[in-house]
């Protein structure tokens, strides 16, 4: 049943995607307006212009007094910038060197990227490989257990994390039996891999396995007769023809891990927090550093959001197929 | 620069290890009698991610279930009561209107902003960079957003919060509506004069689910435009052709036929809703009446270390995601019986 929901919920919006692309070609061939173009009408058309407004003033306000210098910051709203204009540069610059009890946010953001890369790498590496032995190997309980882990899809993270910090924390014992040894990865960079690994890779799964399912029958058969043993396919045909699926698969996971917050609270310590974790933390300690928060937080979305305008096609497609994240 | 060094060196030594790990791991199953190379075979290329799901999913969720029975040391059994102690206690209660206002306020605006945008965006010269500028914030962590709008709403006594401009230059605006411009948008529960009961969601917490709203419209956006171009022209001009306002066609013919992503959608912002911590715990941190079900799980397992309380928490998110799910997946069907599979 699970297996259903999950599908049943991507489908649509990954087919009316596809021929939305195929309609616009259609579309700029003829050269004429479409039908569904005459909809817009000109109250409409005010509601755009004044949705994106709103949309885009919040960000521009802290983008504006990020520049401000701190006594600016903290006296008056970013708009009197424009009757008296200040640039100056120091809010990042305080905010990128270390101070007496202060660290500097360069060290966070590397932290963010040790996190990120390793953990999107281990999911989508490990998910294609179960995706590959889920469509294309013969064993027996093998639609069983795809249907088990799509069905994780619709687990919340909160009903996984208090036994599994108990799992990196301490060993587990029966009687005397330790069963289970003492991980010691509370806080440790490792533990935030296998976190991220294990609720990413449900949906890594869910979504790649589609695709490669969908690869056509005859090459591995071609292969097969050529004796290639299922190594050989995997990494010579199935990693190559995957690309497409893999590269919007992993841009979604980089978003989604480098913007997280929840795991990086409670799985990496005080000195592997990641970019995100720090800004809450400076967040909560406001008052003096008001002015620096403006800073940070540029900082901290420097990368997705320049992820998100060089590879926007791939997250699109990435959303529309991983819309159902539980 | 010795950090970046010897981070990357980690990484690669401990993926170069999963790799040989894997490898080796293959060639001993390749030895094996030919019966059972195969499903062998199989069995190592799933290994990594079976065990992953099912020490940090699967085993972790039931445990949790179990926990949620246990008392909050973990030591004795005492079947349903974190249950009833959470609608029973006028705190954990209010979490769980508010979490509901989330889903409900949530939901219907994110869809209703999705829908106007699709539809009137489609078209227009300015499509593609109006849908970028209301996908952006969606791109933005929410702590990232929560910040954005700490500023926007901010009070003394740094009063340099654009709503409270907005407020105090509307004239004869009373000081209970923000007139002074000096008010503290996000302590302040109450609003016109009117305090809500404690267990009644105040106006902070409609503020704050404004951020949410404001980062979920891109992804409904992107999906409902996807949705409305995928609508045949000839059914646009079918209806045309009958005498359709530009209105009636949208009502009748356009939204009928993307239904099910509407559906789509609303599943995905619902459970958003449910889970949502990231703009709580940067904003206020559950404080001032603002808690969520999802910031309460983790301030009382981890902040409080309550472990049965916590682990209810936990299980109330999953059993209030459920039926939603069910729900989709019903609309999903039907959708697929009517269009021929």
């Amino acid at each position: 049943m699970s297996e259903t929901t999950q599908m049943t919920a991507t489908k649509p919006a990954l087919v009316q995607g596809l021929r939305a692309r195929r309609a616009k070609k259609r579309h700029e061939a003829s050269l004429g307006r479409s039908a569904a173009a005459t909809l817009s009408s000109k109250p409409g058309q005010i509601l755009v212009y004044l949705l994106v407004f709103l949309w885009t003033i919040p960000t521009f306000g802290i983008f504006i007094s990020s520049f401000r210098p701190e006594i600016d910051v903290k006296t008056s709203g970013w708009w009197n910038w424009f009757a008296d204009p200040g640039l100056t540069l120091d809010n990042y610059r305080s905010v990128l060197s270390s101070g007496p009890g202060q660290d500097d946010l360069w060290t966070f953001f590397l932290n963010s990227v040790r996190i990120t890369v390793p953990s999107v790498i281990l999911s989508v590496g490990l998910g294609l490989m179960a995706a590959y032995a889920l469509s294309w190997m013969k064993f027996r309980g093998r639609d069983w257990i795809f249907v088990g882990i799509v069905g994780l899809l619709m687990v919340p993270l909160q009903m996984a994390l208090i036994p599994m910090l108990q799992l990196f924390s301490g060993s587990a014992h029966i009687g005397s039996v330790t069963i289970f040894p003492d991980l010691d990865l509370t806080g440790e960079v490792y533990g935030v891999w296998l976190a991220h690994t294990a609720f990413g890779l449900p949906l890594v799964v869910f979504i790649l396995r589609n695709f490669v399912a969908a690869l056509p029958r005859d090459i591995f058969e071609a292969a097969r007769v050529d004796g290639a043993g299922h190594l050989t396919i995997f990494l010579r045909l199935v990693v190559p023809l995957s690309v497409p699926a893999v590269a919007s698969v992993s841009i979604f996971q980089f978003m989604w891990i480098w913007n997280d917050y929840l795991i990086a609270l409670i799985f990496a310590g005080r000195e592997n927090a990641p970019i995100v974790r720090q800004l809450a933390t400076l967040t909560g300690t406001r008052g003096q550093s008001y002015h620096l928060l403006t800073a940070a937080g540029m900082i901290s979305m420097i990368v997705p959001v320049a992820v998100f305008f060089a590879l926007q096609r791939y997250f699109v497609r990435g959303l529309l197929a991983g819309a159902v994240k539980g | 620069m010795g950090d970046i060094v010897s981070a990357l060196v980690i990484t690669v030594i401990a993926l170069a290890a999963l790799a040989a790990l894997l490898g080796a791991m293959y060639w001993v199953v390749g030895r094996l009698p030919k019966k059972w190379r195969e499903g062998a075979r199989a069995w190592v290329f799933l290994f990594p991610s079976a065990v992953a799901v099912t020490i940090g999913l699967l085993v972790p969720a039931i445990r949790t279930i179990y926990l949620s029975l246990l008392d909050d040391n973990g030591n004795k059994f005492v079947g349903f009561e974190n249950y009833v102690d959470v609608f029973t206690t006028t705190g954990t209660r209010l979490t769980v209107f508010n979490s509901l206002s989330w889903v409900l306020i949530g939901t219907i605006a994110t869809v209703a902003v999705g829908l106007a945008m699709a539809r009137f965006a489609d078209g227009m010269r300015i499509e593609s960079a109006a849908k970028s500028a209301i996908f952006l914030p969606g791109a933005i962590s929410l702590v990232g957003t929560g910040l954005i709008w700490g500023f926007v709403y901010a009070g003394p006594p740094f009063d340099v919060g654009l709503l409270n401009a907005v407020t105090e230059g509307i004239p004869g605006l009373p000081d209970s509506w923000g007139g002074g411009g000096d008010r503290l948008w996000l302590l302040e529960r109450g609003f016109g004069g009117v305090d809500p009961p404690d267990s009644a969601p105040g106006v902070n917490t409609f503020l704050l689910i404004v951020v949410f709203i404001w980062a979920q419209a891109g992804i409904s956006t992107v999906i409902f435009s996807a949705a409305i171009k995928g609508v045949p022209d000839s059914l646009i001009e079918a209806a045309k052709v009958d005498g359709a306002t530009d209105q009636q066609t949208f009502y009748r013919v356009t939204l009928p036929y993307i239904r099910s992503t509407i559906v789509t959608v609303a599943t995905l912002t619902t459970v958003a809703g449910l889970k949502a911590f990231d703009i709580v715990a940067a904003t206020t941190g559950g404080r001032f009446g603002t808690s969520t079900i999802a910031n309460e799980f983790y301030v009382t397992r981890f902040v409080q270390g309550r472990s049965g309380v916590g682990a209810t928490l936990a299980v109330l998110i999953f059993i209030l995601v459920i039926p939603v799910m069910i729900l989709n997946r019903r609309a999903q069907a039907r959708a697929e019986e009517m269009m021929g599979g």
